[in-house]
């Protein structure tokens, strides 16, 4: 039994970078709580991830592979993810708030019994119970909470847990889950990738990021004109991909991704609550906007208070330059 | 086709960072000045989607349940000027205090009371505590497939088809009814109420349910039956200062910002 399970995710390259986290920010909570970690892992062809494991902080692996798990489906995944709780019984789910924890988290927690605090930032031991602090209010607060029920399930925002070196003579335990054929009601028939010929939004070291502030989908280009210079991924505010000017895949924000560059170039956006919780934890925040009362400066390092569309074609050539 | 949406009153999401203000003791949102409370956004097209579904399928009902304080009436009131049937209010004081865990509990018991729909349809997330829990609970305790996140919803040959967002795209998922639909801001502005529909809306009526008429306890519901204790609440701080750069021209400014992230060793 560990204290803490992680559900993570795997991808083509292994553990995902969320996964990395939850496990970093497990083994320092089980520290505390005494006890172990675990990792789940549900999908198909888990092998190199759950070999992953082990050196990233996990005791041991529950692996549910099965060519049935192979895209996450709520009704094919939830039996996987209780029966692991099941057997593990822990005193702490991890999830990340991905696509996945999102939707899988309250449904799992209810079936458990128990509850789920989404989407934490913070996470301590308080008491042996977990405390998690987490946005709220679209950004604007921050709350404390604790699941009195057990397991305590929780999803946390991808960056803000730090991973663990990884460790290559540690390793974990395999656990092998057997899995059943699921009975589905709801079925996915089709997934459309977006378009995406740059950086991911993600793992960029820098973002060029544009607002409603642009006044239409055609400043996008310059914006992708600028990135390229700077070798940054473009990302865009809800308000802009909402009036679709831009794809909902590239929004930074509290419903969107979540970002945590080195360097954030915000055009044109106000900075509402909302979206900084998508983008506050970068680095360095550079603003350019042409009302010097735009909340986004108060959260910036450098900023330049102008018409965007007169600034950025000087910008395009400085950056140019300076990169050379 | 039948439908019932669940909404929520909350404070404005839209209200300036600068009159967002909490009250740290109680633990509670002070309400700002001259800021009236909304439905909560998500939940407006969660009744759109919900409209359009009734419109598609040429027959049927689209009803409201809220459950919340007396404020809770607007959200519903909001809903039926949009053009939804029939309003249901969830209000009793043992409700008070409660969590996702106790809201999802006493809805699955109103609709269970009402009869289940053919679908079910919330908001991704109440703009206010932006847990995004409720509707899948609910989906949980009915014993119903849900799909969560959604930017399109279409009736398809006996059922239900969506479109949900996801990390790197869209996927879409083929539901049967009865089925738990929840809605992202990706699916488009709701309709927003005419003057005179406001007027009809204003004079129908809301029926209001306690928790006795759920068959619920009291020590089942509000802060006797929650899950999730809230320890603090308060406002975070940016301990960030601006640097603006200055300048006559475009050029100097850029060449300026340029300078200055060299300088602190960003660039």
């Amino acid at each position: 039994m560990a204290s803490i399970l992680v559900i993570g995710e795997a991808d083509d390259s292994g553990l995902t970078a969320p996964t990395l986290e939850l496990l970093g920010a497990a083994s320092r909570l089980s520290g505390e709580l005494g006890g172990g970690v675990a990792l789940a892992l549900i999908g198909s062809g888990l092998a190199d991830a759950a070999a992953a494991a082990g050196p990233a902080g996990a005791d041991t692996v529950y692996s549910a592979d099965a060519a049935s798990l192979a895209d996450y489906q709520t009704e094919s995944y939830l039996p996987v993810a209780q029966g692991i709780v099941e057997q593990d019984s822990p005193a702490v789910v991890l999830m990340s708030q991905s696509s996945i924890g999102r939707d899988l988290a309250p449904r799992l927690a209810t079936r458990l019994g128990s509850a789920a605090i989404m989407d934490a930032l913070g996470l301590e031991v308080d008491a042996g119970r977990i405390k998690a602090t987490r946005s709220c209010y679209g950004g604007n607060a921050r709350q404390v909470v604790t699941v009195q029920t057990d397991p305590q399930v929780i999803t946390v925002r991808p960056k803000s847990q730090d991973p663990l070196e990884a460790d290559a003579s540690r390793s974990a335990d395999v656990v092998s889950v057997d899995v059943a054929e699921p009975t589905l009601r709801a079925r996915t028939t089709g997934k459309e990738q977006a378009e995406s010929d740059g950086i991911r939004l993600e793992d960029a070291e820098i973002v060029v990021s544009g607002g409603r502030g642009l006044g239409g989908p055609e400043a996008f280009a310059d914006l992708e004109r600028l990135a390229d210079v700077l070798t940054a991924a473009v990302g865009s505010s809800r308000a802009a991909c909402d009036l679709g000017w831009y794809p909902p895949s590239q929004q930074v924000g509290l419903t969107g991704t979540v970002v945590s560059p080195t360097l954030y170039v915000a055009i044109a956006i106000s900075g509402a609550s909302q979206h900084m919780a998508g983008c506050g934890g970068s680095k360095n925040i550079v603003a350019i906007n042409k009302d010097p009362d735009a909340p986004i400066f108060s959260f910036s390092r450098f900023g330049i208070v102008d018409d965007y569309k007169k600034v950025l074609p000087a910008l395009e050539s400085a950056f140019a330059q300076a990169m050379q | 086709m039948d439908v019932i949406v669940c909404v929520k009153q909350i404070p404005d999401p839209e209200t300036p960072a600068a009159a967002f203000k909490v009250d740290e003791q109680a633990m509670q949102v002070l309400p700002a000045q001259g800021i009236s409370p909304v439905i909560s956004p998500f939940d407006a097209q969660a009744v759109e989607a919900a409209l359009r579904i009734k419109d598609a399928s040429g027959e049927g009902s689209v009803n409201i349940i809220s459950l919340g304080p007396d404020s809770a009436r607007d959200a519903i009131k909001h809903s039926l000027a949009m053009g939804a049937d029939e309003g249901y209010h969830l209000k009793d004081d043992a409700f008070d205090g409660g969590d996702a865990w106790t809201t999802a509990l006493a809805l699955s018991k109103a609709i269970q009371h009402l009869g289940v729909p053919d679908v079910l349809i919330f908001g991704r997330q109440a703009a206010d505590w932006d847990q995004g829990t409720v509707g899948s609970i609910v989906a949980e305790l009915l014993d119903l497939p849900s799909a969560t996140v959604l930017r399109a919803v279409e009736l398809s040959d006996g059922g239900i088809t969506v479109s949900r967002v996801v990390a790197d795209g869209f996927e879409n998922i083929d539901l049967p009814t009865p089925c738990v639909l929840t809605i992202s801001n990706e699916f488009g502005d709701p309709r927003y109420p005419q003057l005179r529909q406001i007027m009809q809306a204003a004079r129908k009526q809301v029926t209001e349910l306690t928790a006795a008429d759920l068959g619920l306890d009291a020590s089942e519901v509000g802060s006797a039956g929650a899950r999730v204790q809230m320890h603090s609440l308060f406002q975070p701080t940016s301990d960030v200062e601006v640097e603006i750069i200055e300048g006559d021209t475009p050029e100097e400014k850029a060449a300026g910002l340029v300078n200055a992230l060299r300088e602190a060793k960003i660039l």
